[in-house]
Formats: C-alpha cells, sequence, structure tokens
C-alpha cells in the first residue's frame, strides 16, 4: 500500500513538471537578455532583466507601421474575450429563452439551425468567410472581429438544458405573481442562472482570448492585432536576424497566456463545473 | 372572498381520453373544498385549470361573479401553494412574499404593512432576510403560505402542499393550514392523495377517479356512506372490506357464512358487500351472535398497531381485515360478527351504492342542499 | 419543453433573431460560397469562372500530395489522440488515488490548458530550437540529429508533442471528474471482489469510464484535426515546402497562399463531411449516454 502511494505520487510529480516546466522556464528566460539566451540556452532561475523586457514589449511601437504595442495588443485581446464571452452568452442565453419557455410554430426549426452550426466550424470555411467579411466591410473592425463569432451551440444547448432543469412551479408561482415574459426572465431566470452565466463566462472568455485564424483572416490593420496575431509578428520578425529577439518572444508569449491561465486557476471550481456539465 | 363555481369543466390532451370529464363543483364563499383521488385522476389538472395554468377544454370556471376560462393566472385574484414550494431561491424570504404585491404596483408601506403581518401569523419573523435554502422543510412550507396570505386573494389553491415533509411534520402543518385558513376565511380549493388529509382538512371531499367525480360530500357523510366501491375502498384506513355475497331475499350469503338481515333488499342475486373492520367484532366464545351475523374467520396474520390489532385473514376464498381491540383474544380460527346496520351494498357490476335505508344510518346531505346552507 | 410556456406571437422571434443572424449571414452564406465554388474554376486574373462539375474534388482527390498530407493528417490525430488520452487519464488515476497534495496536483496540472495552441507551438519551437532548444540537446545525447523544421520526420515529431503537451490538461480535467463521479459503493463492492488494483481497474473502473472516455475521444479526433491550427501555423512559419502539414492548414494556404480557390472550397466542403460525420457520432453518443444515465 505504503509503496503504491509514492509511485502515484513520483507520477504525478512528472506530469505536473511535464506541464508546467515549460511554462516556468518560459517566464524565466524573458527575463534574461537576447544575447545570453543565445549563448546559454533557456533559463530555469530569474535574470535581472524582467523590467526592461516586459516594458519594451508593451510599449515600444512594433509592426511595420510602428502603429502597434504589446499594451494595446493585450487590450484588444481583452476587448475580444469579453465581448466574446458576453456577446454569447447573451444570444445563447436569449435563444434558449424562446426555445424552452414559448410555445412557437419553429421552435424546434430554430433549435436544428443553431445545432448546424458546429457542423461548420470556421476552419472548413475559411475562405468564403472572408469574402463575405470583405464584401461587407467588416474587415479590420471590433464588429467584424467580434460579431461573426457569437453564435454558439454548445452555449444555447447548455442554457436550454438549464432552463429545463428549472422546477416548472418556479413559472407557474411567478405567473400568479403577475410576472410576464420580461420579468420572469430579468427578475427570476437570470439570477438563478448566475454560477452558470459565471462559469460559461471564464470558459468563454478563455476561448475567445485564445482565437488565432479568425482575428489573423480579418485584421490586417496592426491596431486591430491580438496577441495571439502577434505571436506569429514576432516569429516572422525574426527570420534572417542574427540573435533573434528570444526574451521579447517569450515575454510576449508569457503575456498572452497569463490573463487565461490565471481565470482558469483563479475559478478552477466553475471552471471544471462548466466544462464539465456543458460536455464542451 | 368569492365563490367559485366550476361548471361541466373538461380537460382534453391532444384528441386523448379526457384527463377531466364535465366536473361540476360549487364551492361557497370561505369553504374548504378538498379534491382527493389517486394518482392521475385529474384532481391536479382540475386545480391548474382553476389557477388559469391550465386551459380549459370545455366549460366554465367561475370565481366570484366573472368567468375566468381566459383571464391571466395573475388576475384572477387567486394565490396557490406548490407541492415543491417554488420559492424564487435567489430571493430572501421577505422578497419571496413581497414579489406578487409588486408586480401589482402595491404600495410601499402597504406590501411591508402585509409582509410583516403574514410573518407574524407564521412565525416566520426571524427568517425574513434568509434566502430559501437556509431554512427547514417546515419553514419554506410556511413561506410559501405566507405567499399566498400576503396576497389577499379571494381563493387559495393547494397542489398537494405537504407531501414533501416527513409523517410528523405533516401532522403539524395539517393543523396550521387548517386554522390559518379558518382565521382568514379564504375559499379554498386543496389537492391531495392522501385520504387522511382529506378527511381531517375538508369542509367538503370531492372524490375523483379517472376525470370524473366519485362523490362530492362531508368527510363523515363520505365516510359512512360510500357512494361507489372505489370511494368505499379510498376512504378510510385500513380500506373497506369488498367481498362478493348473494342476496336471497333477506338473506345474505358471504362464502361459507349466512346472515339474516331482517328484511328483504330491493335488489336480489349477486352484489359486492361492504363493511368496515372496526365495525367487525370478535364473537364472544360459545355465544350466539345476537343481533347481525357472524362469519367464521381464518385468520393468516396479525398487525399490532398498539392501540389495536388488524387481524387479517379469509372468510372462504375472499380476505377479509378486522380491527380488535389490543386486548381481544385470537384464535386461527374464529368467529367474527357485523352488526346489520353497518353493511354496505354495492351493485355487482357497476360498483354504485344500491340504496338499502337501514344501512345509512347518516342521510348524507345532498351538494346543493350544503351550498344552500352555507349561503 | 415545459408544460406550461408563454405563448405571444412575437417575442420567440425576437430573442432568437440576434442568434440566428449570426447564424445565416456569417455560417450558412460563407459555406453556400464554398460549396458553389468548389464547382467553378476561377480564373486568378479575375475574369470570371467557369462551371467545371466535380473536377475541384477530383483535382483535389488524385493529387498526390493531398494525399500525403491526408496521410500524414491522419497519422497526426491518431498519435495525438493516443497520445493526450492516455496521459490525461493516467495523471487522473494517479490524482484521485491519492489524498495528500491532491489540490496542488489538480491546480498544476490543469493550469496550461488555458494555454492557446500558438503560444504553445511558440514556446514549443523555443525548446525545439537549434541553438537554444534543450530538446535538441537531449536528442543530440542520444545521438539523434534533431533538426525541427528542416527534418520532415524531426517536424512531425515536435509537433505532436507541442499538441499532445497543449490537450493533457482537457483530459485530465474530464477524467478526474468522471471517476470522482463513480459512486463510493461500486469502488467499495470491486475492492472485496478482486485484489489487484490493475485487474480492478481494467474489469471495473475502465468500463464505468467508457462514456467519458469515448466522448473524449471525439472532441480530440476533433482537437487535433481543427485546433492544433495555430501549433502547427507558428511552427512551420508560412515555409510548408518540406514540412508536415494538416488538412485544414492546406486550406488555409491553398486559398490564401495558392489562390486556388476551387480547390480550396472542395477541401472545405470535404472537411465538412468529415466534421459532420464526427458531430453525428458525437451526439449519438451523448443521446445514448442521457439515456443510461
Amino acid at each position: 500500500m505504503h509503496r503504491t502511494r509514492i509511485l502515484d505520487h513520483a507520477v504525478l510529480i512528472l506530469g505536473a513538471l511535464f506541464l508546467t516546466l515549460p511554462v516556468v522556464v518560459a517566464f524565466m528566460t524573458s527575463t534574461h537578455e537576447a544575447a545570453e539566451i543565445h549563448s546559454k540556452g533557456l533559463m530555469l532561475s530569474p535574470g535581472g532583466h524582467f523590467v526592461e523586457t516586459y516594458e519594451t514589449v508593451l510599449t515600444r511601437q512594433g509592426g511595420f507601421t510602428g502603429q502597434v504595442t504589446g499594451a494595446r495588443m493585450m487590450m484588444n485581446s481583452f476587448i475580444l474575450g469579453i465581448g466574446f464571452a458576453v456577446g454569447k452568452i447573451v444570444l445563447s442565453m436569449l435563444a434558449a429563452y424562446a426555445i424552452v419557455y414559448f410555445r412557437f410554430r419553429f421552435a424546434t426549426l430554430a433549435f436544428w439551425v443553431i445545432f448546424t452550426t458546429l457542423l461548420l466550424p470556421l476552419e472548413v470555411r475559411i475562405m468564403p468567410s472572408y469574402e463575405v467579411m470583405s464584401g461587407l466591410g467588416l474587415i479590420n473592425s471590433y464588429t467584424g472581429l467580434i460579431v461573426p463569432l457569437l453564435a454558439s451551440a454548445t452555449g444555447t444547448f447548455y442554457f436550454r438544458q438549464f432552463f429545463k432543469s428549472v422546477p416548472e412551479e418556479l413559472l407557474e408561482a411567478a405567473r400568479i405573481d403577475g410576472a410576464g415574459p420580461f420579468k420572469f426572465f430579468i427578475d427570476v431566470l437570470v439570477p438563478l442562472s448566475k454560477t452558470m452565466i459565471a462559469a460559461i463566462f471564464i470558459i468563454m472568455f478563455v476561448y475567445g482570448w485564445n482565437q488565432y485564424l479568425w482575428p489573423m483572416l480579418m485584421t490586417t490593420d496592426e491596431r486591430f492585432f491580438t496577441l495571439m496575431r502577434g505571436i506569429k509578428q514576432i516569429l516572422q520578425v525574426w527570420i534572417g536576424s542574427q540573435i533573434p529577439d528570444y526574451n521579447e518572444a517569450f515575454a510576449l508569449a508569457v503575456l498572452a497566456m497569463l490573463p487565461p491561465v490565471l481565470i482558469v486557476v483563479i475559478f478552477q471550481s466553475w471552471f471544471i463545473k462548466g466544462l464539465t456539465e456543458s460536455d464542451k | 372572498m368569492a365563490t367559485i363555481e366550476i361548471d361541466k369543466v373538461s380537460k382534453i390532451y391532444h384528441g386523448n381520453v379526457p384527463a377531466v370529464s364535465e366536473v361540476d363543483i360549487r364551492i361557497a364563499d370561505g369553504e374548504f373544498i378538498v379534491l382527493v383521488g389517486p394518482s392521475g385522476c385529474g384532481k391536479s389538472t382540475l386545480l391548474r385549470m382553476v389557477a388559469g395554468l391550465e386551459t380549459i377544454s370545455s366549460g366554465t370556471v367561475r370565481i366570484g361573479d366573472r368567468i375566468v376560462n381566459d383571464v391571466e393566472p395573475a388576475d384572477r385574484d387567486i394565490a396557490m401553494v406548490f407541492q415543491n414550494y417554488a420559492l424564487y431561491p435567489h430571493m430572501t424570504v421577505r422578497e419571496n412574499l413581497a414579489y406578487g404585491l409588486k408586480n401589482r404596483r402595491t404600495p410601499k408601506p402597504e406590501i411591508e404593512a402585509r409582509v410583516a403581518e403574514a410573518a407574524r401569523m407564521l412565525e416566520l419573523g426571524p427568517y425574513l432576510d434568509r434566502k430559501p435554502r437556509a431554512l427547514s422543510g417546515g419553514q419554506r412550507q410556511r413561506v410559501a403560505m405566507g405567499r399566498a396570505i400576503v396576497r389577499q386573494p379571494s381563493a387559495f389553491l393547494f397542489d398537494e402542499p405537504l407531501s414533501n415533509l416527513d409523517a410528523k411534520l405533516r401532522v403539524s402543518m395539517r393543523g396550521e393550514i387548517k386554522r390559518l385558513q379558518r382565521r382568514v376565511g379564504t375559499t379554498s380549493l386543496y389537492v391531495t392523495h392522501d385520504q387522511l388529509e382529506a378527511m381531517t382538512l375538508a369542509d367538503r371531499l370531492v372524490v375523483l377517479n379517472g376525470g370524473r367525480i366519485e362523490q362530492i360530500g362531508r368527510p363523515l357523510d363520505v365516510y359512512h356512506a360510500p357512494a361507489s366501491t372505489f370511494v368505499a375502498s379510498f376512504i378510510g384506513s385500513p380500506a373497506m372490506n369488498l367481498v362478493q355475497g348473494e342476496l336471497h331475499g333477506s338473506k345474505l350469503a358471504i362464502g361459507p357464512a349466512l346472515i339474516d338481515l331482517g328484511k328483504a333488499v330491493p335488489t336480489q342475486g349477486a352484489v359486492t358487500v361492504g363493511f368496515r373492520a372496526e365495525d367487525l367484532q370478535a364473537a364472544a366464545p360459545g355465544g350466539t351472535a345476537a343481533e347481525g351475523g357472524s362469519m367464521p374467520l381464518r385468520v393468516d396474520y396479525v398487525e399490532e398497531l398498539g392501540s389495536q390489532r388488524l387481524v387479517h385473514g379469509m372468510v372462504g376464498d375472499q380476505a377479509v381485515t378486522v380491527a380488535l381491540s389490543s386486548d381481544a383474544t385470537l384464535r386461527g380460527e374464529m368467529p367474527v360478527t357485523i352488526p346489520i346496520g353497518r353493511l354496505h351494498f354495492f351493485d355487482a357490476e357497476s360498483g354504485r351504492r344500491l340504496p338499502w335505508s337501514s344501512a345509512e344510518p347518516h342521510r348524507t346531505a345532498t351538494a346543493p342542499d350544503l351550498l344552500e346552507t352555507a349561503r | 419543453m415545459k408544460r406550461v410556456q408563454f405563448s405571444s406571437p412575437l417575442l420567440p422571434y425576437l430573442f432568437l433573431a440576434p442568434q440566428l443572424a449570426v447564424i445565416v449571414i456569417f455560417f450558412y452564406w460563407p459555406s453556400v460560397r464554398a460549396i458553389q465554388s468548389s464547382f467553378y474554376l476561377e480564373d486568378p486574373f479575375g475574369f470570371g469562372s467557369t462551371f467545371v462539375g466535380f473536377d475541384n474534388y477530383l483535382g483535389v482527390l488524385l493529387s498526390p500530395e493531398y494525399l500525403s498530407i491526408a496521410r500524414f493528417t491522419a497519422i497526426f490525430t491518431a498519435t495525438v489522440t493516443f497520445f493526450s488520452l492516455a496521459l490525461g487519464l493516467l495523471l487522473a488515476v494517479k490524482a484521485d488515488a491519492v489524498i495528500r497534495g491532491n489540490a496542488a496536483y489538480k491546480t498544476l496540472l490543469i493550469s496550461v490548458y488555458a494555454i492557446a495552441p500558438p503560444v504553445a507551438g511558440l514556446i514549443g519551437m523555443m525548446f525545439f530550437d537549434q541553438h537554444i532548444g534543450p530538446f535538441v540537446k537531449i536528442a543530440a545525447f542520444l545521438g539523434w540529429d534533431m533538426k525541427v523544421g528542416l527534418s520532415y520526420f524531426d517536424t512531425a515529431f515536435a509537433m505532436i508533442f507541442v499538441a499532445v503537451w497543449k490537450q493533457i490538461p482537457y483530459n485530465f480535467i474530464f477524467f478526474l471528474s468522471g471517476l470522482q463521479a463513480l459512486p463510493a459503493s461500486v469502488r467499495e463492492a470491486a475492492a472485496i471482489d478482486c485484489r489487484s488494483g490493475i485487474k480492478r481497474f481494467w474489469t471495473v473502473i475502465f468500463p464505468l469510464l467508457a462514456p467519458t472516455a469515448f466522448f473524449l475521444l471525439i472532441i480530440n479526433v476533433t482537437y487535433a484535426l481543427f485546433d492544433t491550427f495555430g501549433v502547427i501555423d507558428v511552427m512551420v512559419k508560412d515555409k510548408a515546402a518540406n514540412n508536415p502539414i494538416t488538412l485544414v492548414y492546406k486550406v488555409y494556404m491553398d486559398g490564401f497562399r495558392g489562390n486556388d480557390i476551387g480547390g480550396s472550397s472542395a477541401q472545405s466542403v470535404i472537411l465538412m463531411i468529415v466534421v459532420f460525420v464526427l458531430t453525428v457520432l458525437q451526439f449519438r453518443f451523448i443521446e445514448r449516454r442521457i439515456h443510461y444515465t
């Protein structure tokens, strides 16, 4: 019994190291100078250049047009993450409310239309999406960056499932108490869904923050670049340079992963609940 | 305060057999009516039609002097207490009580006064700022009652409000509901599947079966003169013994036993005979059955209830239960006697009660009579 | 649906409108365009297009390059799925077994879940870098002259490695919550009936975990096919010449770099069919799970 325990811990420690060590190394290395990294390799201990490196990455006007800074990209990532999460929650709650709480002819059809979005991930309609977006003049705009991503079959199914589990008597009691469709939604359903909304928000924020392909297609103007887009940029810049700016690349990576990682770690229990109960 | 008139009301779901068919009930102002029956008998559907939560397929429901068929639940001036209480989990007790009043734009001071009054009546004062999940089952039940009371509606509708409570609490809440209803004097319609609850609470009972009314009457009248074998077996515990018998002139044959009824019965031939376990007595050993008939009972097993013992056995090939005092002596085979006046006869086919004057010591009041006296 | 519902002629449509509008404009319209242009040959200089029937599909399916990319995609998907599931399960079983430090392990193991694929790709690139990468040094020590970015096999190895690393936390979370949802009484009964822990796992615990595993299988296949785009894009740095890429990446390259609209659209439609099959599988399974529990 005792021996298996030690083995269990050994496996877990190895696993934790395997998963987290690269992140730690990325951070440690980002605090050294590029030349030092170039000669000595990756670092496991902090160097003395944390402040300079991160200041440079956040404030230096980079890119071809010199219009984008790390801070700007970070702000764009936040806008995308929050807009994405809030928009998805609002749209899918409204749709689920209509489907569950109203009697109307096309309820099933609406449900299936929303379902079909699962069949059409962005990756299979890259080119035509780009054409449609440029036809609508939405390239290089926050609207274009966020709105097309807001349809959410999983979000809608999740809220639908949750609404269905709300006891019927609550609606009946509310009707006897004189609450109409709007009042019931605002006074009863939304407050009841608070925990669910929080869980979905966390998942969707991370998902939105991490969007890569869509921002890459939709933004050519560097003012709209997100951190994910910046990562591609930094890699393109360093091809051909003598000593690549390893430290800055790592710093950018750390900035790009810090907010979502923190959110997941801090709101762990909500996040796991939301993830495993929504099934995607 | 208001009367409720349910007139030929039916509910049919998508062309299926009717869940409720042609039900007529007239409820007097301030009366406490209990709808009782097994699950699926249509009692909840009927209540929900009165509440406006279910559409009425045909017939009319009148609350006060207004036909409410097409009136929204919120505008029917009723309050409802649900089986699972349906408290808003995110609101405090106070907010739960006030929500309906707020939606009707009741002035704030009046809301506060009414909430305070209800809280006092139900002893909810200390819990007003708690959320429902911090309350016990009994307290939640009280909040649900309070939510109904603050509305000062013209009728209370109760949908099995006690069935989520444990047995002991159920008894005490039962008393509380009765007391409260007496105090505020609001017309009440109460649904339950528990015959004991129905007996203890009701001014009048409505026994439902398969969407139809089997009997309407005061609890004791229903108990003493069940209108059908269904009512006989549903009301009273243990259930009334129902056995097959034969009538020949003034003689009744039940298996091996032959009972002299003393006078001829209008019906002849096969009947269903009913008698309550508590009306049977152990015949004195060696003595003769002075009044009434005697039947030989083969005892199978005995249930001790403390105050009495239930003896289960067979008369011929038919099961019979006898309630005896706990000091009665038991034998494997014992004669039991039944007073003639406590026998009930039912049609062997339809199960309807057969008129037989001497079996009806309590005259049954008919529903319209009662409505008259109540008015 | 609910026993009691609101009935209003307009409100439900009003509530559905925003979502349906997004779907029609940004999902249906582009998809229809994709299907449409997969049957046309577009003039590269913008002088109209000609209907060519299934020529684009034939062109795609008969091209040796496409077939070799398809083969790599299959191998990549199978390998990534297998290793990330196996390691996720192993860690979940161990985390479920220990009591001390349970919460700390859990936090550490799920923390990298939120890292985006391109960021994972970037970090991976550094670890496999010719100059500074520790993995290259370890490989050299073992006599393996690793040249990620130049050697097809080495790049594939690095990509799979990074893709697995990124996906383990996801599988870990699901397996762990699956394990913790198993009734304690079943485990206790198994402990009484069977002495060997390993045998107990494969005969009692794993079969009970099978629904979770099957669900994850499909999710992981989807991940490997589509969500690894960021990893691949960062790791091949737009130089796909000698490097392994997946079908999704090929759609992107042909459409944006090669300007082959017809061919790219035909590939899109082929992928839609793949997604369709995967989704049907997933939903049939979810239905079953709802049925059984």
